[in-house]
């Protein structure tokens, strides 16, 4: 076991710094100069230009700043940010990361509890005409972009019905000695429709994955013989079926972050939630190269992570995988 | 006196794409309590389906035909539905499949597996339960029960994982134990144990058994009588003694060729050419004709079961023509 | 798996994916045929009166905020949108058949350091190295836009090409050609790539469908199909500020998206059934 856990955080390591590589590398094949098109919004001299190429290191050869580079990400230095007074990237990460979580880790625990609900439904009476559109209805809605959702969701609930706030991750008119439950509830309600949106559009994916690991794992032959002996129905499905549906489920989990942080970048722009989504957004619009940058850094070191903790569920959900 | 079960054209039929298929094509016996009767085939015979299909575990593709009947005590088991259905299973009719490896669910223990089956039928609570589980396993035989329970399927080796079976099956005191091919994936040793075992519950408790082989040499030893099946039939049944001594359908006399000896001298076994026909092209007249060494004309007509001893009943032209 | 596309009788059975083809059909016909009929998608006849306008006789969908008809962008959007999916879902395909048939033909050293690239390239979701691409080019071209979706799409496409590879390699047939002197590149070419064609055609479907979204969201952005030219994406971009005062700006090209994409998985999921290829 200590082995394997070893052997596979250095496997997460591995790759993690590959990731890393690959995206200095992206940046630096990319055609198109960041210093030079940040100097098209600001129009600055040519020594000025020099000095910001000496300070970001950008005169150096490439494996010299290579090797800077991901000297930074171990050390977890991420640079320092254009615009935002040229701030820390890491300081900015750590500020904004907090939002990100509160509305992720809402839509993670939404789309799963109710993926799992309604896709264990669909596999108990999978055929039937009503599942079937269910089935169509979960496909329709992954189809829908999420700023979209995100916009209708704001005008229809937000400006026409005024039922939830479209903006901000809380009331700044509050006054901060109103009770702690009425902060909670503020913050609720401002994160309703965004954790709405993201939840729409990522439901029905988790729904249909789960339908089809459930049916797989109802026609195994350790679940008809749990019938055989007169199990009740509920007892089959949900502690003889369900486990061995759970190892892929897991896998999943870990597919759903990236998907999970990229809609969430239109998302939280749209309801202009303090996280790490508008950050990108912001840097993306002043050219922030450092930001975003690291904001990719994050969030491949969240999708690794991610991946080493759902395979460390695996094995703990089922255990043939322990004692290998 | 009834028998405890009694099975009366039985038919099964599969849907396919292109045409429907009758695996299972109108099969009847009985049995008694602490009678073990044996049924016997090749693979593709029919055998699974009809065990199967005794407690509605078919699977989605399958169906009953209607007019087939199976009367537990005189009741139609294969009418019951829902909480009636769920109450004969495990409770009146035990069911211990080919391969515990793949029966055996392997995210749970296997105490858990024999515990829940206690008290999905019996009035207990979960400690008495447990208890139960545990000493349920000492009697098949698996050394310390106590902490063999807390134990995966795959931590134990595939005779302790049909001990295991047997004893879930055995858990809620059923009165009938079907047992499909419980075996056939074992060593030649452990085979003997878990047949040794089944034998052993069948006098003590009276259990009714009804045991699925394709080999006749693993059931000429423990069974009463013997039920030879081919292409969806019964096409012999006679008690186990007389059908060895004088098997009278040249299908059954093949299978006994094919047993190995274990005495004696070594003799190259016979196995008969060919196979069990698909269900989608079962030959007109006798199934087993094209595959029979003693077929005449007569063969190019259906024949149908007949008794021509006391308990021993044949599906042949040529047991006609003798009598 | 005999019969080939494109003839009548390879419509999917089920209705759902009759139901996807006929959509892609109508959505493709209203792109290609319906533009003689429209004004021209950039006119702004009236921008003292003609903005904002609600749906009417004269403007089916109302008019945007420069009073452009909302029709005739949508459909020349369309062109645009369907054109980008199809090209940078082939393109992507294209680059994962060729990876994940060498990984998988190759083996070995060459196979582990691939798969092991392709590892690490999947931990960064797709959008943001798109985000990274296309930030760095100031008003991308179509073509370019084309390319930089196209190239970071083919990672998912490689790893089941490749286990499609692994898994025919053995075959007999394989073994056959190899035995009668084919080199490699004809094995490739002649006998394995044929035969991930069916999981393929369906990565395709599914890609384009990824594809629309992405276009969409990159134009939201305004990083993706640059003004004045139309997308599905930009047009729901130029009527965020007026969503108040006039919904259906924003709210026709989203539906278009929608269809688009939906359309376009049902007819996935139904090659799906038929192929067996899934690859989510």
């Amino acid at each position: 076991m200590n082995r394997w856990l070893l052997r596979r955080a250095a496997s997460a390591m591995g790759t993690f710094l590959l990731a890393c590589t690959l995206l200095f590398f992206l940046m630096r094949l990319t055609p198109g100069d960041p210093l030079l098109r940040l100097s098209e919004d600001r129009p600055m001299s040519p020594e000025a230009l020099a000095n910001l190429r000496a300070h970001y290191g950008l005169d150096q050869p490439v494996t010299t700043q290579f090797v800077a580079f991901v000297g930074g990400v171990l050390r977890g230095d991420l640079g320092a940010s254009i615009e935002h007074g040229g701030r820390p990237v890491v300081s900015l990460l750590r500020e904004r990361l907090p939002a990100s979580l509160l509305l992720g880790a809402t839509t993670l625990l939404l789309n799963f509890s109710l993926g799992i609900a309604i896709g264990a439904w669909q596999a108990r009476h999978a055929g039937r005409r009503s599942e079937r559109w269910v089935d169509l209805a979960g496909l329709a809605t992954a189809s829908a972009p999420s700023f979209w959702v995100a916009i209708v969701l704001a005008w229809a609930f937000g400006t026409e019905l005024r039922w939830f706030p479209v903006a901000f991750m809380y009331d700044p008119l509050l006054p901060a000695d109103a009770s702690p439950l009425a902060h909670v509830i503020d913050y609720l309600r401002h994160l309703v429709l965004p954790a709405a949106t993201l939840t729409i559009v990522t439901v029905g994916v988790t729904a249909r994955y789960q339908r089809a690991t459930m049916l797989e794992a109802l026609a195994m032959a350790p679940v008809r013989a749990a019938r055989a002996r007169g199990l009740t129905e509920s007892r089959v499905r949900w502690r003889h079926a369900w486990p061995n549906a759970l190892g892929p489920m897991l896998a999943l989990f870990g597919l759903w972050l990236p998907i999970v942080v990229s809609g969430s970048v239109f998302v939280e722009s749209v309801f202009a939630w303090p996280g790490l989504g508008t950050l990108a957004a912001e840097a993306l619009a002043s050219r922030d190269y450092p930001v975003l940058m690291g904001t990719a850094i994050l969030i491949a070191a969240t999708v690794v992570a991610a991946s080493f903790f759902a395979d460390l569920a695996h094995r703990w959900v089922d255990p043939r995988l322990r004692t290998t | 006196m009834t028998p405890l079960l009694e099975v009366r054209d039985l038919r099964v039929r599969i849907t396919l794409p292109a045409t429907t298929v009758t695996p299972v094509d109108g099969v009847s016996f009985s049995l008694n309590r602490g009678e073990m009767l044996a049924l016997v085939g090749e693979s593709g015979a029919g055998k699974s389906l009809t065990c199967l299909a005794l407690l509605q575990l078919l699977p989605a593709a399958a169906s009953l035909a209607a007019g087939s009947t199976a009367l537990l005590d005189g009741q139609d088991i294969l009418a019951l539905k829902g909480e009636a259905l769920r109450k004969i299973r495990g409770k009146r009719i035990a069911i211990v499949f080919q391969d515990a490896g793949a029966s055996l669910n392997p995210v749970l223990t296997v105490g858990d597996q024999v515990r829940e089956t206690v008290q999905a039928h019996l009035p207990v609570t979960r400690a008495e339960a447990e208890a139960r589980a545990i000493s349920l396993l000492g009697e098949m035989g698996l050394p310390e029960p106590a902490t063999q329970y807390e134990r995966y399927p795959h931590q134990l080796s595939g005779g302790m994982r049909q001990r295991v079976m047997l004893a879930i099956a055995l858990a809620a005191e059923p009165e009938l134990l079907i047992a499909d091919e419980p075996t056939s994936a074992l060593d030649v040793t452990v085979q003997a144990q878990i047949l040794a075992l089944i034998d052993r519950e069948r006098r003590t408790r009276g259990l009714g058994v009804l045991l699925v082989s394709h080999d006749l040499g693993v059931v000429a030893t423990r069974a009463d009588r013997v039920a030879v099946l081919y292409a969806g039939q019964i096409v012999e049944e006679a008690p186990t003694r007389e059908l060895f001594g004088a098997p009278s359908h040249p299908y059954t006399r093949g299978l006994l060729a094919a047993i190995p000896r274990l005495r004696g001298p070594f003799v190259a076994t016979s196995p008969m050419p060919g196979s069990v026909p698909d269900p989608a092209s079962w030959p007109s007249g006798c199934r087993f004709g094209p595959r029979c060494p003693e077929r005449f004309a007569r063969c190019d007509t259906t024949p149908e079961i007949t008794r021509h001893a006391p308990g021993h009943a044949v599906r042949c032209w040529l047991s006609e023509r003798a009598r | 798996m005999t019969d080939s596309l494109g003839v009548p009788g390879a419509l999917p059975r089920e209705p759902s994916g009759r139901a996807g083809v006929l959509l892609l059909l109508a959505l493709g016909a209203a792109v290609l045929l319906l533009p003689p009929f429209l004004p021209d998608p950039r006119a702004q006849p009236d921008l003292v009166a003609g903005v904002l306008l609600p749906p009417g006789w004269d403007h089916p969908l109302g008019t945007d905020h420069l009073s452009r008809d909302v029709f005739a962008r949508l459909v020349y959007g369309g062109r645009v949108s369907l054109a980008v999916s199809l090209g940078a879902a082939l393109l992507a395909v294209t680059l994962g058949a060729g990876v994940g048939l060498v990984a998988g033909y190759a083996g070995g050293r060459t196979d582990a350091v691939l798969m092991r690239v392709v590892d690490a390239a999947l931990a960064v979701p797709r959008l943001i190295l798109l985000l990274l691409v296309v930030a760095l080019l100031e008003r991308i071209p179509l073509w370019g836009l084309i390319l930089a979706i196209g190239a970071t799409g083919w990672l998912g496409t490689s790893r089941l090409v490749r286990a499609e590879t692994m898994r025919l390699r053995t075959m007999e047939f394989v073994r056959a050609a190899s035995a009668l002197g084919a080199g490699h590149l004809r094995i490739l070419l002649r006998h394995l790539a044929p035969n991930v064609a069916g999981p393929l055609v369906v990565a395709t479907t599914l890609a384009a469908g990824d594809v629309m979204l992405l276009e969409a969201g990159l134009s939201y952005l305004g990083l993706g199909v640059q003004a004045p030219t139309p997308s599905w994406g930009n047009m729901i971009f130029d009527a965020k500020p007026y969503l108040v005062t006039a919904p259906w700006v924003a709210v026709a090209p989203g539906i278009a998206i929608l269809l688009g994409v939906f359309a376009v998985n049902l007819v996935g999921e139904s090659l799906g059934q038929r192929f067996g290829g899934h690859h989510r």
